[in-house]
């Protein structure tokens, strides 16, 4: 791998890539900057940035990585908060964000495919004249691509009753490590052979570059109810999750908020949520309008149950649509606390929640940092955010370790590192919380038989030293936080 | 194996679910005791094959002569109603399961013909029931895997709770691959809801129209002249569904034909088109795109860049090819 400061390496690399894209091979300082950093809290500069336009140009930058032996990185919308496109390694980054089209809609085989560029949310606005969507809704879905979804096998609320990413993608075009460009999975209903398509979503880029994705079509539910219970205690509103799902419903959306966020958010979006509540959960039934108002009584029951305060059903889209800009935009509302935060993502089994909760507040206090929580309740799913102020000394220090503490109660408590947004850079050395030696070495030869020359976004989602011949031995840039 | 011995209910398959930390701990040993048996018994070097219920023992090619038989720890060892999820072992029947969930409500529909079926040879296997079209391939069911893998080592995939993005997901990987790269040991699967009503239909109407005409039909399986649907779900729902049904040719029936065994071919959803008018003896799953045949089917290629992949995935996580020897999946 190329040396810190090789500018030699770095324009010849230039000049190749330039032989394929012209222009849109670029090295000034104002774009390897904006490429250095994703969603996440640290960043590290790559040498080249790239914007290919065809599968055909990824092949070809693909191959002239190799030729020169240097790291390459994909790219989506950089909303990944996990670190998985900070780029490592003065790699050359591949935005992606050129391949923008939605190529076929498929409505016989229930299919679109899209070109990985393709933002969650217009992909969904391109559907729903057909009466479709894209079932994955990440928060960030307004600005993030299918790319990275599959990347992350991302999640979102609705994720309760669909399923994650990968039960949304029935195929997908990949250029390899290797610079072949195959296709995984298939339209057809069992595709022969092991499930590289299951092991591609969610590998972070270390597998290679997916260029175009056959993404299933969820058909739009003819009845949508949205619930606001508001609790006075977080414990009560944590218990009729579990009662809720007890009762053998599955919400297409089960979201818990605390008196913070409920304060942040209301402050911002005038929905009229409960300020003073200690929790709030939003509820969301879809399917046919039978089962939806069974649900919605049942649900007003569970509350009633563990002592619900206010139970408001929408009456309408608006009000619908009200209700969720104030979850939606909780994470951004957080400025109003503190100018940066940081956004953690880890689950829990459900009967857990109240406990993991009291002590992600007992870390953050510990380490004298704001706790504010809004999360997918319905599966666990937690999403702690640290709020903070970059500019007071040793803050940085602080927060990953409460980070840290945070991840070691959930895995204690029977959980897992990460729900939705990946491992990456930040939570590769949490991964032996989870796995064995013996189990990282097995998902280690995995990957190796993708890229064995450890070209594609290395050093992220395995710890180095899980391989006797370890391959990363390479030097971390300075800055670049693992 | 012992659990095989006792009937499939070794210690830990006794109680649904812990509520002491102590019995926490000594399931969690029972478990690992016999997860670690397994492990010793597959041993690290001659060949050796899994041993289910036999209800699809030559799918992929049947193992080498001289290939020694072991057996999957059985038992429901965990389940928790309100976290949806349940760990049991994967030499558990899948009747013994059903059996298990039914008590508190919820299933895993798996939904092999023979419910003699073990749950970890429907996942080696891979194949979906006749119910995919409402709650997806069976891989979408499986949130942690642990599997003896060619070394005789325990090896953990995937995670205990419903959500988990935690490292590669080999989970994935192992559904479908016949126990050629690993042999699986213990499984936690998503439970759901049983259906609160549920109505088979049939009719010779349009299949095709009727998937457009229905909001999440569990099954369609048609043979190119009559079609069943079941329809799942709140009773006032499935019988708004089964009003529009009736309107388009269909009527209440028992239940759905039996499906031919023998082949299963794999199309496109909009591929099952083309057997209209084609020879009978197949029953196809419509807005899925398999067809279930009474004759062996011969597999679609895979091609040679992705042969080549799944041969080093194989070599490198079974080097002496000693983990199902004489069965493929490509």
């Amino acid at each position: 791998m190329a040396p810190e400061d090789d500018s030699a390496a770095d324009a010849a690399l230039l000049a190749d890539l330039r032989g394929v894209l012209g222009d849109r091979a670029r090295d000034n300082d104002f774009e390897r900057g904006l490429y250095s950093r994703d969603g996440s809290i640290e960043g590290s500069s790559p040498a080249i940035v790239c914007l290919p336009a065809s599968a055909g140009e990824v092949a070809q930058i693909v191959r002239i990585c190799r030729q020169h032996r240097r790291p390459f990185l994909a790219r989506g919308s950089g909303t990944g908060l996990a670190g998985g496109a900070v780029p490592v390694g003065r790699p050359v980054v591949v935005a992606t964000s050129k391949m923008d089209r939605i190529v076929e809609i498929d409505t016989a085989n229930r299919i679109a495919w899209v070109e990985p560029g393709v933002l969650n949310l217009d992909l969904s606005r391109a559907l729903a004249p057909q009466g479709f969507h894209f079932a994955p809704d990440p928060s960030s879905q307004q600005v993030c691509s299918i790319g990275g979804n599959i990347a992350n096998n991302s999640g979102g609320p609705h994720c309760l009753a669909y399923g994650v990413t990968t039960a949304h993608i029935a195929a997908l075009e990949v250029v390899l490590p290797s610079g072949e460009t195959t296709v995984f999975g298939g339209l057809d209903a069992e595709p022969p052979g092991f499930d590289l398509r299951g092991l591609f979503v969610g590998s972070e880029g270390t597998m290679g570059i997916a260029t175009k994705a056959a993404v299933r079509l969820t058909p739009n539910a003819p009845a949508v109810r949205t619930l606001l219970l508001d609790f006075d205690d977080v414990s009560e509103g944590s218990a009729a999750v579990s009662a809720i799902i007890a009762a053998g419903l599955v919400p297409s959306a089960l979201e818990m908020m605390d008196r913070r966020a409920i304060e942040i958010v209301e402050a911002f979006a005038h929905a009229g949520y409960p300020t003073g509540a200690a929790a709030v959960l939003l509820v969301e039934l879809d399917g046919l309008p039978g089962g939806v108002d069974a649900g919605v009584g049942i649900v007003r029951e569970v509350a009633q149950r563990h002592h619900v305060g206010h139970v408001r059903v929408a009456a309408d889209d608006a009000e619908r649509a009200l209700l969720w800009k104030g979850r939606k935009n909780a994470f951004g509302a957080v400025a109003r606390i503190k100018p940066d935060y940081y956004l953690h993502d880890t689950v829990v089994p459900r009967s857990r929640l109240t406990e993991v909760l009291s002590k992600v507040y007992r870390i953050a206090d510990a380490y004298g940092l704001i706790a504010v929580n809004v999360f997918h309740a319905g599966d666990g799913n937690l999403h702690p955010i640290l709020a903070f102020d970059r500019r007071e000394p040793g803050v940085d220090e602080r927060v990953k370790a409460a980070g840290r503490d945070i991840v070691a109660a959930s895995v204690e408590a029977g959980g897992v590192l990460s729900g939705e947004h990946g491992i990456g850079l930040e939570k590769r050395d949490y991964m032996g919380m989870l796995f064995s030696a013996h189990d990282m070495y097995t998902q280690d030869v995995v990957r190796e038989t993708f890229d064995p020359d450890g070209l594609a976004n290395p050093l992220k989602i395995i710890p180095t030293g899980s391989r006797c011949s370890d391959s990363f031995h390479q030097h971390v840039p300075e800055g670049a936080w693992v | 194996m012992s659990a095989q011995s006792s009937g499939g209910s070794a210690p830990p398959s006794g109680g649904a679910s812990t509520g002491s930390p102590d019995g926490g701990a000594s399931l969690a040993a029972n478990i690992a005791a016999e997860v670690t048996a397994f492990a010793r018994e597959v041993g690290s070097s001659d060949p050796v094959t899994v041993v289910g219920a036999r209800t699809h023992w030559d799918v992929g090619g049947t193992p080498l002569a001289g290939t020694r038989e072991v057996r999957a720890p059985a038992g429901v060892w965990e389940h928790e109603p309100s976290e949806m999820t349940v760990r049991c072992g994967a030499g558990t029947t899948v009747a013994e399961l059903s059996a298990h969930l039914a008590r508190t409500g919820q299933i895993v529909p798996l939904d092999p013909a023979d419910d003699a079926a073990t749950v970890g040879g429907v996942l080696a296997c891979g194949f979906s029931g006749h119910r995919r079209l409402r709650y997806g391939h069976v891989r979408d069911l499986v949130l942690q895997t642990r599997h003896v893998d060619a070394s005789g080592k325990v090896v953990t995939a995937g995670g205990p709770t419903v959500k988990n993005v935690s490292g590669y997901d080999l989970a994935r990987l192992l559904v479908g691959s016949l126990g050629t790269l690993g042999l699986l040991a213990e499984v936690i699967l998503r439970t759901l809801p049983v259906p609160a009503a549920t109505q088979w239909l049939a009719g010779d109407g349009d299949p095709f129209a009727a998937f457009d005409l229905l909001y999440r039909p569990s099954s369609i399986l048609w043979d190119g002249r009559r079609t069943w649907i079941l329809l799942e779900g709140d009773p006032t729902d499935v019988a708004s569904e089964a009003a529009k049904l009736e309107s388009a040719g269909f009527g209440p029936c028992d239940g759905p034909p039996t499906i031919p065994e023998l082949g299963r071919e794999s199309r496109t959803p909009s591929g099952l088109r083309e057997l209209a008018g084609t020879p009978g003896g197949w029953i196809a799953e419509v807005g899925i795109g398999l067809v279930h045949r009474d004759e062996p089917v011969q597999a679609a290629p895979v091609s040679s860049t992705n042969a080549a992949l799944m041969a080093q995935i194989k070599q490198r996580l079974d080097p002496q090819n000693r983990l199902n020897p004489g069965r493929r999946t490509w």
